[in-house]
Protein backbone atom coordinates (compact mmCIF):
# COMPACT_ATOMS: atom_id res chain seq x y z
CA UNK A 1 0.00 0.00 0.00
CA UNK A 2 1.67 3.20 -1.15
CA UNK A 3 0.70 6.67 0.04
CA UNK A 4 0.28 9.31 -2.66
CA UNK A 5 1.41 12.90 -2.18
CA UNK A 6 -1.78 14.23 -3.79
CA UNK A 7 -4.05 12.86 -1.06
CA UNK A 8 -2.16 14.30 1.93
CA UNK A 9 -3.13 17.22 4.15
CA UNK A 10 -0.96 19.14 6.61
CA UNK A 11 -2.06 18.42 10.17
CA UNK A 12 -3.37 14.95 9.47
CA UNK A 13 -2.23 12.17 11.82
CA UNK A 14 -0.40 9.25 10.27
CA UNK A 15 -0.96 7.02 13.31
CA UNK A 16 0.76 5.98 16.49
CA UNK A 17 2.82 3.11 17.84
CA UNK A 18 3.92 1.72 21.18
CA UNK A 19 7.44 0.33 21.52
CA UNK A 20 8.26 -1.94 24.46
CA UNK A 21 11.94 -1.83 25.40
CA UNK A 22 13.86 -4.36 27.46
CA UNK A 23 17.50 -4.68 28.47
CA UNK A 24 17.75 -7.45 25.88
CA UNK A 25 16.74 -4.93 23.20
CA UNK A 26 19.63 -2.69 24.28
CA UNK A 27 22.11 -5.57 24.14
CA UNK A 28 20.84 -6.46 20.67
CA UNK A 29 21.13 -2.84 19.52
CA UNK A 30 24.65 -2.60 20.96
CA UNK A 31 25.69 -5.66 18.98
CA UNK A 32 24.02 -4.61 15.74
CA UNK A 33 25.26 -1.01 15.86
CA UNK A 34 28.69 -1.50 17.41
CA UNK A 35 27.90 1.00 20.21
CA UNK A 36 28.98 -0.84 23.37
CA UNK A 37 28.99 2.16 25.73
CA UNK A 38 28.41 0.58 29.21
CA UNK A 39 25.76 3.20 30.11
CA UNK A 40 23.43 1.07 27.95
CA UNK A 41 23.94 -2.19 29.86
CA UNK A 42 25.85 -1.64 33.13
CA UNK A 43 23.87 -0.01 35.95
CA UNK A 44 26.78 0.78 38.24
CA UNK A 45 28.69 2.37 35.37
CA UNK A 46 25.62 4.40 34.33
CA UNK A 47 25.02 5.62 37.89
CA UNK A 48 28.73 6.35 38.27
CA UNK A 49 28.54 8.89 35.45
CA UNK A 50 25.46 10.52 36.97
CA UNK A 51 22.65 8.83 35.04
CA UNK A 52 19.49 7.62 36.80
CA UNK A 53 20.13 4.05 35.56
CA UNK A 54 20.74 2.08 32.38
CA UNK A 55 19.46 4.13 29.45
CA UNK A 56 18.54 3.24 25.88
CA UNK A 57 20.84 4.34 23.06
CA UNK A 58 19.39 7.56 21.65
CA UNK A 59 19.93 5.97 18.26
CA UNK A 60 17.84 2.96 19.31
CA UNK A 61 14.91 5.24 20.07
CA UNK A 62 15.48 7.26 16.88
CA UNK A 63 15.70 4.07 14.81
CA UNK A 64 12.63 2.46 16.37
CA UNK A 65 10.49 5.63 16.16
CA UNK A 66 10.85 5.96 12.38
CA UNK A 67 9.12 2.61 11.81
CA UNK A 68 5.82 4.45 12.15
CA UNK A 69 6.82 6.53 9.12
CA UNK A 70 8.19 3.68 6.99
CA UNK A 71 5.15 1.51 7.70
CA UNK A 72 2.90 4.39 6.67
CA UNK A 73 4.92 5.20 3.53
CA UNK A 74 5.20 1.53 2.56
CA UNK A 75 8.87 1.91 1.54
CA UNK A 76 11.71 2.44 4.05
CA UNK A 77 13.80 3.86 1.20
CA UNK A 78 11.36 6.77 0.89
CA UNK A 79 12.90 8.47 3.95
CA UNK A 80 15.31 11.02 2.45
CA UNK A 81 15.95 13.10 5.58
CA UNK A 82 15.54 12.21 9.25
CA UNK A 83 16.67 14.22 12.24
CA UNK A 84 16.14 14.60 15.95
CA UNK A 85 17.49 16.09 19.14
CA UNK A 86 17.92 13.84 22.16
CA UNK A 87 16.51 15.56 25.23
CA UNK A 88 15.66 13.10 28.00
CA UNK A 89 17.18 9.64 28.41
CA UNK A 90 14.91 6.58 28.26
CA UNK A 91 15.66 4.69 31.48
CA UNK A 92 15.20 0.95 30.93
CA UNK A 93 14.52 -1.02 34.12
CA UNK A 94 15.86 -4.53 34.65
CA UNK A 95 12.88 -6.85 34.17
CA UNK A 96 14.81 -10.10 33.72
CA UNK A 97 12.91 -11.58 36.70
CA UNK A 98 9.65 -10.94 34.81
CA UNK A 99 10.58 -11.47 31.15
CA UNK A 100 7.15 -10.44 29.89
CA UNK A 101 7.41 -6.96 31.37
CA UNK A 102 8.90 -4.08 29.39
CA UNK A 103 11.69 -2.12 31.08
CA UNK A 104 10.44 1.04 29.38
CA UNK A 105 7.60 2.01 27.06
CA UNK A 106 8.09 4.50 24.23
CA UNK A 107 5.05 6.09 22.59
CA UNK A 108 5.33 7.42 19.04
CA UNK A 109 2.80 9.56 17.15
CA UNK A 110 3.18 11.23 13.77
CA UNK A 111 1.50 14.13 12.02
CA UNK A 112 2.03 15.61 8.57
CA UNK A 113 3.97 18.83 9.26
CA UNK A 114 4.59 20.08 5.72
CA UNK A 115 4.10 19.09 2.09
CA UNK A 116 6.32 20.10 -0.83
CA UNK A 117 4.38 19.27 -3.98
CA UNK A 118 7.25 20.32 -6.27
CA UNK A 119 9.72 17.91 -4.65
CA UNK A 120 6.93 15.39 -3.95
CA UNK A 121 7.96 15.18 -0.30
CA UNK A 122 6.11 15.30 2.99
CA UNK A 123 7.60 16.12 6.39
CA UNK A 124 6.33 13.95 9.21
CA UNK A 125 6.68 15.42 12.70
CA UNK A 126 7.04 12.75 15.36
CA UNK A 127 6.14 13.06 19.01
CA UNK A 128 8.15 10.52 20.99
CA UNK A 129 7.56 10.17 24.73
CA UNK A 130 8.45 7.78 27.54
CA UNK A 131 7.18 7.95 31.12
CA UNK A 132 5.27 11.10 30.19
CA UNK A 133 8.32 13.04 28.96
CA UNK A 134 9.42 13.97 25.46
CA UNK A 135 12.57 11.94 24.77
CA UNK A 136 13.07 13.11 21.18
CA UNK A 137 12.52 16.74 20.19
CA UNK A 138 12.23 18.11 16.65
CA UNK A 139 12.03 14.54 15.38
CA UNK A 140 11.25 15.05 11.70
CA UNK A 141 11.32 12.62 8.79
CA UNK A 142 11.03 13.78 5.19
CA UNK A 143 9.62 11.15 2.84
CA UNK A 144 9.55 11.20 -0.95
CA UNK A 145 6.24 9.89 -2.18
CA UNK A 146 4.83 8.92 -5.56
CA UNK B 1 41.33 16.83 29.35
CA UNK B 2 41.03 19.95 27.24
CA UNK B 3 39.45 20.10 23.81
CA UNK B 4 42.06 21.05 21.21
CA UNK B 5 41.54 24.74 20.34
CA UNK B 6 42.06 24.11 16.61
CA UNK B 7 39.58 21.21 16.40
CA UNK B 8 36.97 23.12 14.36
CA UNK B 9 37.62 22.69 10.64
CA UNK B 10 39.60 19.49 10.98
CA UNK B 11 38.95 16.68 8.52
CA UNK B 12 39.60 12.99 9.04
CA UNK B 13 40.07 11.17 5.73
CA UNK B 14 38.01 8.15 4.71
CA UNK B 15 39.44 4.92 6.09
CA UNK B 16 38.83 1.37 4.97
CA UNK B 17 35.49 0.87 3.16
CA UNK B 18 32.54 -0.48 5.16
CA UNK B 19 31.11 -3.45 3.31
CA UNK B 20 27.31 -3.52 3.71
CA UNK B 21 26.24 -7.13 4.23
CA UNK B 22 22.80 -8.73 4.10
CA UNK B 23 23.14 -10.16 7.61
CA UNK B 24 24.22 -6.78 9.00
CA UNK B 25 21.07 -5.23 7.48
CA UNK B 26 18.88 -8.01 8.90
CA UNK B 27 20.52 -7.74 12.35
CA UNK B 28 20.22 -3.95 12.43
CA UNK B 29 16.58 -4.08 11.28
CA UNK B 30 15.74 -6.53 14.09
CA UNK B 31 17.63 -4.32 16.55
CA UNK B 32 15.44 -1.28 15.75
CA UNK B 33 12.33 -3.47 15.54
CA UNK B 34 11.90 -2.80 11.81
CA UNK B 35 9.67 -5.39 10.20
CA UNK B 36 9.48 -4.29 6.55
CA UNK B 37 10.23 -7.32 4.32
CA UNK B 38 12.60 -5.26 2.12
CA UNK B 39 15.13 -5.45 5.01
CA UNK B 40 14.98 -9.25 5.11
CA UNK B 41 13.93 -10.67 1.75
CA UNK B 42 15.70 -9.97 -1.54
CA UNK B 43 12.52 -10.58 -3.57
CA UNK B 44 10.56 -8.11 -1.41
CA UNK B 45 13.31 -5.53 -1.93
CA UNK B 46 13.25 -6.19 -5.68
CA UNK B 47 9.47 -5.64 -5.72
CA UNK B 48 10.18 -2.05 -4.58
CA UNK B 49 12.88 -1.66 -7.23
CA UNK B 50 15.97 -2.28 -5.06
CA UNK B 51 18.79 -4.46 -6.38
CA UNK B 52 19.42 -6.03 -2.95
CA UNK B 53 18.30 -5.81 0.69
CA UNK B 54 17.40 -2.25 1.74
CA UNK B 55 18.98 -0.84 4.93
CA UNK B 56 16.72 0.88 7.51
CA UNK B 57 16.80 4.73 7.56
CA UNK B 58 19.29 4.95 10.46
CA UNK B 59 21.65 2.16 9.34
CA UNK B 60 24.23 4.76 8.26
CA UNK B 61 24.92 5.44 11.96
CA UNK B 62 27.15 2.33 11.99
CA UNK B 63 29.42 3.89 9.37
CA UNK B 64 29.13 7.43 10.75
CA UNK B 65 30.05 6.36 14.30
CA UNK B 66 33.10 4.50 12.99
CA UNK B 67 34.17 7.78 11.41
CA UNK B 68 33.37 9.68 14.63
CA UNK B 69 35.50 7.21 16.58
CA UNK B 70 38.57 8.52 14.74
CA UNK B 71 37.94 11.92 16.32
CA UNK B 72 36.82 10.75 19.76
CA UNK B 73 39.80 8.40 20.20
CA UNK B 74 42.30 10.85 18.71
CA UNK B 75 44.45 11.73 21.76
CA UNK B 76 45.31 15.02 20.10
CA UNK B 77 41.61 16.07 20.01
CA UNK B 78 41.38 16.04 23.82
CA UNK B 79 37.90 14.45 24.10
CA UNK B 80 37.15 12.38 27.23
CA UNK B 81 34.85 9.76 25.68
CA UNK B 82 33.41 8.79 29.10
CA UNK B 83 31.88 12.28 29.27
CA UNK B 84 30.30 12.26 25.80
CA UNK B 85 26.51 12.56 25.40
CA UNK B 86 24.76 12.34 22.00
CA UNK B 87 22.83 15.61 21.56
CA UNK B 88 21.40 15.46 18.04
CA UNK B 89 21.56 13.47 14.84
CA UNK B 90 20.53 13.94 11.22
CA UNK B 91 20.65 11.72 8.13
CA UNK B 92 20.27 13.10 4.62
CA UNK B 93 20.08 10.21 2.17
CA UNK B 94 21.25 10.86 -1.37
CA UNK B 95 20.21 7.33 -2.22
CA UNK B 96 19.16 4.27 -0.18
CA UNK B 97 21.89 2.02 1.27
CA UNK B 98 21.76 -1.51 -0.13
CA UNK B 99 23.52 -4.77 0.64
CA UNK B 100 26.67 -5.00 -1.47
CA UNK B 101 27.55 -1.31 -1.12
CA UNK B 102 31.17 -0.47 -0.29
CA UNK B 103 30.98 2.80 1.65
CA UNK B 104 33.66 5.19 2.87
CA UNK B 105 33.11 8.16 5.21
CA UNK B 106 35.06 11.40 5.35
CA UNK B 107 34.62 13.19 8.67
CA UNK B 108 34.49 16.96 9.07
CA UNK B 109 34.51 18.81 12.40
CA UNK B 110 32.08 21.60 11.49
CA UNK B 111 31.68 23.39 14.81
CA UNK B 112 33.07 23.48 18.34
CA UNK B 113 31.22 25.61 20.89
CA UNK B 114 32.08 26.06 24.58
CA UNK B 115 29.15 24.95 26.79
CA UNK B 116 29.69 25.63 30.47
CA UNK B 117 32.87 23.77 31.33
CA UNK B 118 32.45 21.45 28.36
CA UNK B 119 31.95 21.69 24.62
CA UNK B 120 29.36 20.91 21.94
CA UNK B 121 31.05 19.39 18.89
CA UNK B 122 29.21 19.07 15.58
CA UNK B 123 30.60 16.62 13.06
CA UNK B 124 29.54 15.76 9.51
CA UNK B 125 30.30 12.48 7.79
CA UNK B 126 30.11 12.41 4.00
CA UNK B 127 29.32 8.85 2.98
CA UNK B 128 30.03 7.76 -0.56
CA UNK B 129 30.71 4.55 -2.42
CA UNK B 130 34.27 3.61 -3.27
CA UNK B 131 33.33 4.80 -6.80
CA UNK B 132 32.64 8.33 -5.44
CA UNK B 133 28.85 8.11 -5.66
CA UNK B 134 27.33 10.20 -2.80
CA UNK B 135 25.22 8.02 -0.49
CA UNK B 136 24.41 10.04 2.65
CA UNK B 137 25.41 13.05 4.71
CA UNK B 138 25.13 12.50 8.44
CA UNK B 139 25.51 15.25 11.02
CA UNK B 140 25.86 14.68 14.72
CA UNK B 141 26.40 16.84 17.77
CA UNK B 142 28.00 15.48 20.89
CA UNK B 143 28.17 17.23 24.21
CA UNK B 144 31.42 16.66 26.05
CA UNK B 145 30.50 17.40 29.66
CA UNK B 146 33.01 19.42 31.64
CA UNK B 147 34.34 18.31 35.03
CA UNK B 148 31.61 18.38 37.68
CA UNK B 149 28.77 18.53 35.11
Amino acid sequence: MAVSITTLEVGRQIGSATVHVTRQDLVRYAGASGDFNPIHWNRSFAEGVGLPGVIAHGMFTMGAAVQLVTDWAGDPGAVVDYQTRFTKPVVVEDTTAEPGEPGAVVEVAGVIGAIDAELSTARIDLTVTSAGQKVLVKAQAVVRLP
Amino acid sequence: MTIAPDLQGRTYPAGEPYSVGREAIRDFARAVKATHPAHFDVDAAAALGYADLLAPPTFAIIIAQRADAQLITDPDAGIDFTRVVHADQRFVHHRPILAGDQIVAELHVDQVRAMGGGAMITTRAELSTVDDEPVATTTSSILVRGEGQ
